[in-house]
């Protein structure tokens, strides 16, 4: 039982932490921060500063630009990019996509896509959910009718997030109506958004942020070529990609950095006369997050741990999922609580210096119940374990 | 990075699973913890040859010179099997001895309690003290060469089957301060020692006791007059992390057999496990004690790092109380939900789950409620 990390791993730590406080761009930092949205100019600038480091994509083979990392030299690089409050990268090209087509990609398709999504010369999104598809996924109806050289694709996607950014979106099709089993039917698609047919609208969310999107279809061509893996496997694919890179999930390392700031205002704010954080009934609720996230930094690395000695992971690695978003809503609600009664200010109208970062707070709280919605609701989390893992 | 328990701790572990469901199963335990002596002799004298008692003391008295995290595993089967013998109260009495006494006393009073010999209670806690030992008032007064030691301590765990007490006392100073505390290794059957005994709740062997004009010898004062605090503070936390991994091992036994019993119970037809609402409810349970385990992980590891003097004390009371306060609240969640599901079954004296949830419930107080640990973690952090 060693809880500690080799020397090495320390020595890797430091390198990585360098490299990002020499490295971050101090005006994308800073709206990370202050929890300000980023442009696709920001986050390309971002992602292309990283892709020049060779550090974009870690898990790649590194025949593709991957590195040779362990599991728990990756970990530490997941933590600490977190940690150090660098801009995202958004998954779906260089973490789903790309494992997709690594793992059932045509060569050819790997050659043609795999640089351009380091480089992020594409911006790629992720057209899964539709408006009656959800949490039951397989019973998604968006078409795609094979006609000669190229499928006709007809029907709408939401939830897309960047999907206004996006060049590229990889979707879920049904190729087959005909099948009794839901699951089976289904294909993996590739399609350039230029494509003509395709409309992007925002759904604003209760924050009035624009981060997602419907998008609808409407005789969209797409050639075959741009089929991954055989038609009506799509189920296959989109299995693989939901079991895929779990050990992150917790976002421990965001979290460690939230709950400084949010004990760094605590002990700023004043409440009859001394600080907020020694208030013991706020103290108390804040100790209880700060415990939990305790806790959940070892069950992440029991995790990573397995993951190093036998290559896999249990389905009960879903935890991470439900008690790291647990954990970030609660500190997202603290920190609304610090703001006091400034926790209603949003947008300023006649308001010179208006603090923004403050008009941010609720707004976050309210974004961040997103959480444990996405990426398979915190309920199907635990429909997994249930039936995965306690084999109920 | 390394999760895995050494070959020596995993077998230690494994050996005590097997002693106890060959010598102590559900039914001999029950026998067992009403009968008069209230614990098992014969399971005492095996964990002790097992070298349970052993594991965190120095070589050079006959221990293993080990850590808490080698007692993580085995500590878990103490847990599960719900043991009734003074195995914490043993460890926790050599700590103290170790923590605060004189060489001359490590080497007369350790090698008994490493060969199970000698059996040990501390006592300190006090009606008005409840779980802060600077609140101690209990007195003792230099008489001669020796001491005189009056007071009432309360709730002292295993005090009746302890062959020697390790009592705290206020040698100087007043219930608040940190000064002034001493510690007294005293012979429960000392003149004005007298013990009320009690079967706890979850049957364990319990006593109020009242010290009144006891006269000790001079060499029943372990180490110094006065300057205890720091080593009852330490063994404190030693024995809370020990306890903790205890909880965590009735934990697991307690989402074990509730997962059995809704795979096997029938009700409209099905097994109850096919109900989202049950199974969302055992998979919350799985998590507490996934995460119990983990911070249970994490204060082993800082406690030794604290012994072996490479963090300080701060630091380790900050992670010990953290411990406390997430297995002490996962504790009580995991008890209930296991009895909610098992339903009226799990209201009877007859299952095994009711005994463990009891336990776990009595561990949520035992060494500081969640409160006090509470406050304890806001003041180290």
């Amino acid at each position: 039982m060693d809880l500690n990390y080799t020397a090495e791993e320390l020595a890797f730590r430091d390198e990585v932490r360098d490299w990002l406080q020499a490295s971050i761009p101090a005006d994308l930092r800073e709206k990370v921060l202050n929890y300000e949205e980023l442009s696709k100019d920001d986050l390309v600038r971002w992602h292309k500063i990283l892709a020049d480091k060779g550090w974009l994509a870690p898990s790649w083979p590194v025949e593709w630009g991957g590195t040779d990392w362990t599991p728990v030299q990756r970990y530490i690089f997941e933590e600490e990019y977190a940690y150090a409050g660098a801009p995202p990268i958004a998954p779906f090209g260089p973490t789903m996509c790309a494992s997709v087509l690594l793992r059932f990609g045509s060569e050819e398709q790997k050659q043609r896509f795999l640089p351009r999504i380091y480089h992020c010369d594409d911006f790629w999104c992720q057209g899964y959910s539709e408006p009656g598809s959800g949490s039951d996924l397989a019973s998604l109806k968006c078409r795609a009718e094979r006609r000669g050289d190229h499928y006709v694709v007809n029907g709408q996607k939401i939830w897309t997030t960047l999907g206004h950014y996006g060049d590229w979106i990889f979707c879920l099709v049904r190729t087959d109506n005909t099948v009794s089993k839901k699951q089976e039917g289904i294909s993996f698609l590739l399609i350039d958004m230029n494509t003509p047919g395709i409309t992007v609208r925002p759904l604003v969310l209760l924050d009035e942020g624009h981060e997602v999107n419907e998008v609808f279809f409407e005789d969209v061509k797409v050639p075959l070529e741009n089929l991954v893996y055989e038609e009506n496997k799509g189920w296959t694919v989109a299995k693989y990609l939901l079991g895929h890179e779990r050990l992150n999930t917790g976002r421990v390392g965001q979290s460690k950095r939230e709950m400084i700031k949010l004990k760094d205002m605590a002990a700023r704010t004043t409440k009859n006369g001394k600080p907020l954080l020694e208030d013991p009934r706020f103290r108390d609720r804040v100790s209880r997050v700060e415990v939990e996230l305790m806790a959940l930094e070892i069950t992440n690395l029991r995790f990573v741990d397995e993951m190093r000695r036998t290559g896999q992971i249990g389905a009960d690695v879903s935890m991470l999922k439900i008690k790291g978003t647990e954990i970030q809503q609660a500190i997202t609600e603290l920190l609304m609580q610090v703001a006091g009664p400034r926790a209603q200010s949003f947008k300023p109208i006649d308001y010179e210096g208006f603090d923004e970062f403050m008009g941010s707070i609720a707004a976050r709280y309210f974004n961040y119940r997103k959480t444990s919605i996405y990426a398979g609701s915190n309920e199907i989390q635990r429909n997994i374990i249930a039936k995965m893992s306690l084999g109920l | 990075m390394d999760f895995q328990y050494t070959e020596e701790q995993q077998l230690l572990a494994d050996s005590l699973e097997r002693l106890v469901e060959k010598t102590y199963d559900f039914e001999s335990r029950q026998k067992i913890v009403r009968s008069d002596a209230g614990y098992s002799a014969e399971l005492w004298s095996n964990l002790a040859e097992l070298g349970l008692l052993s594991l965190p003391f120095a070589e050079q008295h006959g221990g293993f010179g080990g850590g808490t995290t080698d007692l993580i595993a085995t500590m878990q089967a103490v847990g599960k099997g719900l043991l009734a013998e003074p195995v914490l109260s043993t460890l926790l009495g050599g700590r103290l001895i170790a923590n605060a006494g004189s060489e001359a006393q490590h080497a007369e009073l350790l090698p008994s309690v490493i060969d199970g010999s000698t059996r040990l209670a501390f006592a300190y806690v006090e009606t008005d003290a409840r779980y802060e030992p600077a609140q101690i008032a209990a007195k003792a007064t230099k008489s001669g060469d020796g001491w005189t030691l009056d007071g009432e301590k309360i709730a002292v765990q295993h005090g009746p089957l302890a062959d020697k007490l390790i009592v705290a006392a206020r040698s100087a100073g007043a219930a608040g301060d940190r000064e002034g505390l001493s510690l007294f290794v005293v012979d429960p059957k000392a003149q004005g020692v007298s013990l009320n005994s009690y079967r706890s709740v979850d049957n364990q062997r319990v006593a109020d006791i009242t010290f009144q004009g006891v006269k000790l010898p001079a060499d029943a004062l372990l180490g110094e007059a006065g300057k205890a605090w720091e080593a009852i503070d330490e063994a404190l936390d030693f024995a809370t992390v020990l306890l903790c991994c205890e909880a965590v091992g009735a934990m697991n036994f307690a989402n074990e057999t509730t997962l059995e019993y809704l795979k096997t119970r029938k009700q409209f037809g099905v097994t109850i496990g096919s109900f989202q609402a049950l199974q969302h409810r055992m998979v919350d349970m799985t998590i507490s004690a996934a995460q119990s385990y983990s911070i249970c992980l994490l204060a082993t590891a800082r406690l030794d790092a604290a012994a072996r003097g490479e963090l300080d004390a701060a630091e380790r009371r900050r992670v010990v109380s953290g411990a406390k306060i997430k297995v002490a609240e996962a504790s009580r969640h995991v008890g209930q939900e296991a009895i909610q599901l098992h339903g009226g079954m799990g209201m009877t004296e007859e299952l095994k789950v009711s005994h463990t949830f009891k336990r776990l419930t009595m561990i949520g107080q035992l060494f500081g409620d969640v409160d006090h640990h509470l406050e304890r973690f806001a003041a180290t952090a």
